[in-house]
């Protein structure tokens, strides 16, 4: 798979106020293949490989932890919030069921 | 007329015994399709993930429209109108599409520092189907929102 990783993570760019909850967003390239289809031309079913966990980071914390199935859209886009506290990364580590590993980060700015 | 007296079948004759036939295997298919879950399967699946327990169908809102051109793609904006406080707020939301193959796509854990328990990501679907976001209290109150989503074009085998 090529096309695979580049993961993104994106938060509000000018510092925001202590205790204010902004959203982020993530994307990541990946196939999301749920292990249910064929290919066409050989009937062979298509082997699973789908992200199985997202896990968001913030502040030594784990605010936000998804698992997914392979029922989530390929090149997953997912969306979520946090409540600033102090300057500090918020990091999303994407790892698949295949054992691949993802990780990317955004600083969030409290003034 | 006078070919299809050799042949022994009449035109209309031949319709009438392939429609049957056909009419036939096509409610079979229909009925017996062995990938569809009902929604019992479904409530399993939520006390699986969540534990059971009555739900009531309030404080979680999606924005979905009730019909998606593409089932490869559809977009789940959820929101769920609950502090996030120590001791009083959101544990985990999980989210399910009654006809996909695996009616389970996925659960989102959060902790009272998200802020907010809100979140957007776009999930498959094979079919016409309900989908079924259910959320979680950290005393295990469960709040749920159900909506019929009208599919054009189903999406690879969810």
């Amino acid at each position: 798979m090529a096309s695979i990783g580049k993961p993104k993570v994106r938060g509000p760019r000018k510092p925001v106020s202590k205790g204010s909850v902004v959203q982020f967003k993530s994307l990541i390239k990946h196939p999301m293949e749920s292990g249910l289809r064929k290919n066409k031309d050989t009937g062979q079913p298509i082997p699973a490989h789908y992200i199985e966990s997202v896990m968001v980071e913030y502040g030594g914390k784990t605010v936000v932890n998804a698992t997914w199935t392979g029922s989530v859209s390929k090149n997953p886009y997912f969306s979520f919030h946090v409540r600033a506290d102090k300057t500090g990364p918020v990091s999303v580590t994407w790892k698949d069921n295949q054992g691949q590993s993802f990780t990317n980060k955004a600083t969030l700015k409290v003034s | 007329m006078e070919i299809e007296k050799k042949q022994g079948i009449s035109r209309r004759g031949f319709f009438q015994r392939v429609g049957t036939v056909a009419v036939a295997a096509a409610a079979t298919t229909l009925t017996g399709s062995p990938n569809s879950a009902s929604a019992g399967v479904v409530d399993g699946l939520i006390a699986e993930q969540l534990g059971s327990g009555a739900v009531t169908m309030e404080k979680v809102m999606v924005d979905i429209p009730g019909k998606a051109e593409n089932g490869a793609l559809v977009r789940l904006p959820v929101s769920v109108d609950h502090p996030m406080e120590d001791g009083n707020y959101i544990q985990t939301v999980a989210v399910f599409v009654d006809s996909n193959p695996k009616p389970f796509v996925g659960r989102f854990d959060f902790i009272p520092e998200a802020g907010k328990a809100a979140f957007e990501c776009r999930i498959k679907m094979a079919k016409t189907s309900k989908i079924r976001v259910i959320a979680k209290t950290n005393s295990g109150k469960l709040y749920g929102f159900a909506q019929e989503v009208q599919v054009a074009e189903g999406g690879c085998a969810g």
